[in-house]
């Protein structure tokens, strides 16, 4: 593999960016020699090649993200991609040091927060499937910002997950054309917000709702558009699994 | 005619004026700087036109959404004169209590600014206290469901929830007859958002707390609904807000494990669990049935 990746560089003028189209193209006929190579190695040591490959600079920005994807199906992987992200924090957040010695009340309140989100994770992967649609692939987390020994540390990152759930969703509903997947949407999106609504509490009393969430002038809770909210969710994702909503619909 | 001067009587009952029209400031700012050079009579025409756009008013609304919005109001109404009524009594709260239920109220009034600015000359007349019995004796002519809603801390917070975890369902269910108005429908989303942020939160207050452990769905319930939550704070009454609606296919109970023909439960998901990681919409029928018990 790093044979491989130290060939010339395939790509035309890495300067262009990510954004080419003809990248697609060229990425095809990079792997297309290296297929063999790629599958031997995938099954030894894939960290590391992934690592490899971000590392590269000639590996363009646009391999190294999920795209995904447009439309209904595109809307669904993009909450699919939330729930995954944190799925994968709650999980982190009942096996830590913070748990473990948290309160009987967070202990019971974290633990059906667990369940709930690998719920919906799993819930969105097999509806996208039965559907006819494709599920975007397993994201890798990157929690490393998260002190997981520390209970202000867990509890504002869930408030952070919980609270950018509730937005994504309010932002993604127009986005939606099938009025079966909006009610969908609409039956995880108020659960969010009541787990929003406690980890606020949790950190402080009567905070349930708050300016940084509600418009106080009008009641209405503040929406986040996908492109808002993939700024902040990449910022707990590794490299390759950085998500791109580029393709869904603006309205 | 003075079209800053128009805007200026409008912000006075409606501060959000500016806001509102935020999208269109570009054009507003052409009026500001042309409006002199306009003839008088083009004014009023172009005038009404941009509000209309602002506000999406009438015309812009087709029948079935203005009866949902109109049904939305008649909710929030419910909400809003209940909790101000019950800030109000003496005795009622504790200072803390009655801090974060002023917060709700004041969701619950702009809510009803909203939805009457959205719906403009098509909202229903406001209603007012008179218009409801939060005893449930529809003004005395029955015996009343909560003789001791305003008295007793515990019976103002189990119908608060009851009215929150409503709404939340209302929304819900309203949600989808909202699709074809994208602008309409995200604020829908948006206000029912909060409805479950305050239902989560009346639920926290009810089982004594953040940190008090959840127990019996009766006296001690989780922030969220689990299964039917066995009928609710007072099944006898409030078991309709968390069973299910009509068609029950498409508005099943609380307690429904199945989504989209998935089947939630399994090897690592309890039937309890499967309930609560999704809320359940309810038909305009239904949920004008559980408000009728609270309106003269």
């Amino acid at each position: 593999m790093s044979k491989l990746l130290s060939k010339k560089p395939v790509v035309a003028d890495p300067e262009k960016g990510s954004n080419t189209p003809l990248q697609r193209r060229t990425f095809l006929r990079y792997t297309a020699g290296a297929g063999v190579a790629v599958g031997g190695l995938a099954l030894t040591g894939c960290d590391d090649i992934l690592d490899e490959i971000f590392n590269n600079p000639n590996v363009p920005a646009s391999l190294l993200e999920v795209n995904v994807g447009s439309g209904d199906f595109g809307v669904l992987n993009f909450a699919y991609a939330l729930e995954q992200l944190e799925a994968a924090f709650y999980a982190k957040v009942i096996t830590s040091t913070y748990y473990n010695g948290a309160s009987a009340a967070e202990r019971q309140i974290l633990g059906d927060l667990e369940a709930h989100e690998r719920i919906h994770r799993d819930f969105l992967k097999t509806a996208i499937k039965a559907n006819g649609g494709t599920p975007i692939r397993d994201l890798e987390p990157d929690f490393t910002t998260i002190d997981f020994a520390n209970r202000a540390s867990v509890l504002g990152a869930a408030k952070a997950f919980e609270d950018l759930g509730v937005a994504a969703y309010n932002g993604a509903g127009k986005l939606i054309s099938n009025p079966v997947y909006l009610g969908l949407a609409g039956k995880i999106v108020s659960v969010e917000a009541r787990h929003a609504a406690l980890i606020r509490d949790l950190l402080s009393n009567g905070t349930f709702v708050g300016p940084d969430v509600v418009d106080f002038n009008t009641g209405l809770e503040m929406s986040k558009t996908p492109t808002q909210v993939v700024a902040v969710a990449n910022n707990y994702l590794k490299k390759g699994s950085k998500l791109n909503v580029s393709n869904l619909p603006t309205e | 005619m003075n079209i800053l001067n128009i805007i200026a009587e409008i912000e006075k009952v409606d501060p959000e004026v500016y806001e509102r029209l935020d999208q269109r400031r570009a054009m507003f700012k052409h009026f500001a700087g042309f409006g002199k050079k306009l003839a008088t009579a083009a004014v009023p025409l172009a005038m009404g036109s941009m509000f209309q756009k602002a506000y999406g008013q009438s015309s812009g609304l087709s029948q079935q959404i203005k009866d949902v919005l109109n049904f939305a109001l008649k909710l929030e109404y419910l909400e809003a004169i209940f909790y101000n009524e019950g800030v109000n009594r003496p005795g009622l709260l504790t200072s803390d209590d009655r801090a974060q239920v002023i917060t709700i109220t004041v969701d619950e009034y702009n809510h009803v600014k909203f939805l009457r600015s959205v719906l403009g000359n098509d909202a229903i007349a406001p209603l007012t206290a008179n218009n409801f019995d939060y005893t449930g004796s529809k003004g005395g002519t029955r015996a009343a469901l909560l003789p001791d809603v305003f008295t007793n801390r515990n019976t103002f917070l189990a119908l608060a929830q009851s009215f929150e975890d409503t709404g939340v369902r209302a929304y819900k269910g309203g949600a989808p007859l909202l699709i074809s108005n994208n602008t309409v429908l995200e604020a829908a989303l948006n206000i029912h958002s909060v409805e479950a942020r305050h239902a989560s939160h009346l639920r926290t207050m009810r089982r004594g707390g953040p940190q008090s452990v959840a127990g019996s769905p009766q006296s001690a319930p989780k922030s969220w609904i689990s299964g039917n939550d066995g009928g609710g704070p007072a099944p006898t009454i409030t078991a309709a807000i968390y069973g299910a609606g009509t068609p029950a296919a498409m508005y099943p109970s609380e307690a429904n494990t199945t989504q989209a023909g998935v089947e939630l439960t399994g090897s690592f998901v309890t039937a309890a669990q499967a309930s609560e990681a999704f809320d359940e919409p309810l038909d305009m029928a239904t949920v004008l049935a559980i408000a009728s018990n609270f309106m003269k």
